[in-house]
């Protein structure tokens, strides 16, 4: 399960933040297994893999990773192709 | 009484709470407000290089092969004028257990850590090194939290960012994901407190003498294949601990001769603190936004004496741009069959006009890699910038605005650095030392130190001093 807590509200935070940054909380996701039932939105109580008991909202359960090696970019596409015809032309 | 877990408080506890995370006793190596024992703090409070290859033997850390990238040679010498560019060698550090030479930071952290009974680890990064002290905390079976700056506001993260998460988590480590800030430090501290782990801060003597083994390794190699020393060790710059820890180690070998270059992505005017900014980097390290201030104040960091400390040993610092670095991750791939990066590719971007510069007989050594994968891709990093309202294009690499233009160059001609005047730097660095110690009279010892600091002459140092308006006690004369 994921669960969310919001660390420093805008007004608790550092005097050295930038002022965009100041403007919202600092916030924490952690991941880890419930101990107890819930429905995303809820308060609950997990033990993260390091073994603490954290309290926080339920956001995610099972949660994985979506990220990709993204979509090809034309702008890469022909950059090995040319190189290789140059060395090629040389020999 | 619970603890008082204000910003205010948490930070007013921090020099307890580093002491007791580190074990180590600063003040013993403290001479002056300016001065301190460098060398002193690295041998006591440090291991030996012979220990620390030990160490990391244990661990299968290092001992990274060096290989010759010799179709890209072969494009540099084209593209030098005739009898130059120098043999191009990359040090495999992707071959390490988590994929990066971070490996060799943590290993010796994580080692000691055991040894003194700690009940796991910490550490602060959005790095390479969070899978690295994970790795490493694994193997010597500790737990591991890793405290990470992932989020903007909306909850967005950088692709390369979010696979450092799942690499983190993949080794059983605890990740805490925040929102942009410098914060991040707070939350470490108050873990720390809550659970007593161990520092694995990067920017202790235990994290510096582990990188030592990769410039005394590169060394080795380079002398038994080519029968020399490297002319240029190209390092990726970042929070200085790469460039001081190679740099030791290829002094530790003897090679005295050898240049140390340092080389960051450009990232200038984009704020890393910034909520609207963090999106708009397309890396989230080896860049200026790290390099330029670590270098003229290391000592904001975690620890009251940073033992990253890049003026001391870079003889020159250069920069590169984003689209630079996208390009030549691309020509690793496609030319030497290597797929790397892309971050761990800053220093090849630089080492290619570098390598122009000397004659054909000379070596330039690159000296790290790091692994790829989904979100740590080109790619994936490109796609971002451009969803986040960032221009991606093939032109002249020159015409690069960071956060506004990425340009992947048109031709492998155009691949440049730009020289950063690494004399305004200490100059910088001098200035920040007089300040943000509050001190009004320099004495003898303390510009010995500046000197030394700044890899410059006393002579230097004074006429900084002079020019700044501070004055310097009798007895310095």
């Amino acid at each position: 399960m994921e669960i969310h807590n919001v660390i420093l509200q805008p007004e608790e935070r550092s005097r050295d933040v930038p002022d965009d940054t100041k403007k919202v909380p600092l916030e924490a996701w952690i991941k880890g297994w419930a101990l107890e039932d819930g429905e995303i939105g809820q308060e609950v109580e997990i033990r993260t893999p390091a073994g603490r008991r954290v309290k926080g909202t339920l956001t995610r359960v099972n949660p994985g990773y979506t990220h990709t090696f993204g979509p090809a970019i034309p702008e890469l596409s022909n950059i090995g192709k040319k190189l290789r015809a140059m060395l090629r032309e040389g020999k | 009484m619970p603890r008082d877990l204000s910003y205010e408080a948490v930070m007013k506890r921090r020099g307890e709470i580093m002491q007791k995370a580190l074990g180590i006793e600063y003040s013993e190596f403290i001479r002056t407000k300016i001065a301190f024992d460098y060398e002193g703090m690295m041998q006591k409070a440090g291991y030996s290089l012979e220990k620390v290859r030990e160490i990391q033997r244990e661990t299968g850390v290092g001992n990274t092969p060096l290989l010759e990238l010799s179709n890209i040679t072969e494009l540099v010498r084209r593209t030098s004028k005739k009898g130059y560019g120098a043999r191009i060698c990359v040090k495999d550090e992707a071959a390490n257990p988590s994929g990066s030479f971070k490996d060799r930071r943590a290993s010796v952290s994580i080692y000691h850590a055991k040894k003194m009974g700690y009940p796991g680890v910490l550490a602060a990064t959005s790095g390479n090194y969070g899978a690295a002290v994970a790795s490493q905390a694994a193997m010597r079976n500790l737990p591991c939290i890793i405290v990470q700056e992932v989020f903007d506001s909306r909850h967005v993260g950088q692709p390369e960012i979010i696979e450092k998460s799942r690499k983190c988590e993949a080794y059983g480590a605890e990740v805490v994901q925040l929102t942009v800030g410098p914060e991040l430090f707070y939350m470490a501290l108050v873990l720390l407190e809550e659970t007593g782990y161990f520092n694995a801060s990067l920017y202790s003597p235990f994290g510096i003498s582990g990188i030592e083994t990769l410039g005394y390794e590169l060394v080795q190699q380079v002398r038994e294949r080519y029968g020399k020393d490297p002319a240029y060790v190209v390092v990726t710059h970042a929070g200085g601990g790469n460039v001081t820890g190679t740099a030791r180690g290829i002094l530790k070998a003897g090679a005295k001769n050898t240049k140390i270059i340092g080389a960051s992505v450009d990232l200038t005017g984009l704020h890393m603190a910034s909520d609207h900014d963090f999106n708009r980097k397309s890396f989230t390290t080896g860049h200026t936004g790290f390099g330029v201030p670590f270098a003229t104040w290391p000592d904001r960091t975690d620890v009251p004496k940073n033992a990253a400390r890049p003026l001391r040993y870079m003889d020159r610092y250069v920069t590169v741009t984003q689209g630079e670095v996208f390009y030549v991750t691309e020509v690793m791939a496609q030319l030497e069959g290597m797929e790397r990066g892309p971050a761990g590719n800053t220093s090849l971007a630089a080492a290619i006009p570098l390598a122009r510069e000397l004659p054909e007989d000379e070596i330039v050594v690159v000296q790290e890699t790091e692994y790829t994968g989904a979100g740590k891709h080109p790619q994936a990093q490109l796609d971002f910038a451009r969803r986040n309202g960032i221009e991606v294009r093939v032109g002249d690499p020159r015409e690069n605005v960071p956060g506004k233009s990425i340009v992947i160059p048109e031709d492998f001609s155009q691949l440049h650095v730009t020289e950063v005047d690494l004399r305004r730097l200490k100059r910088s660095y001098i200035r920040n030392a007089i300040e943000k110690n509050e001190v009004k009279e320099v004495s003898g010892e303390e510009i010995r130190f500046l000197a030394e600091d700044t890899k410059e002459s006393e002579e230097f140092v004074k006429q900084v001093l002079e020019d700044l308006g501070v004055k310097v006690s009798a007895k310095a004369f």
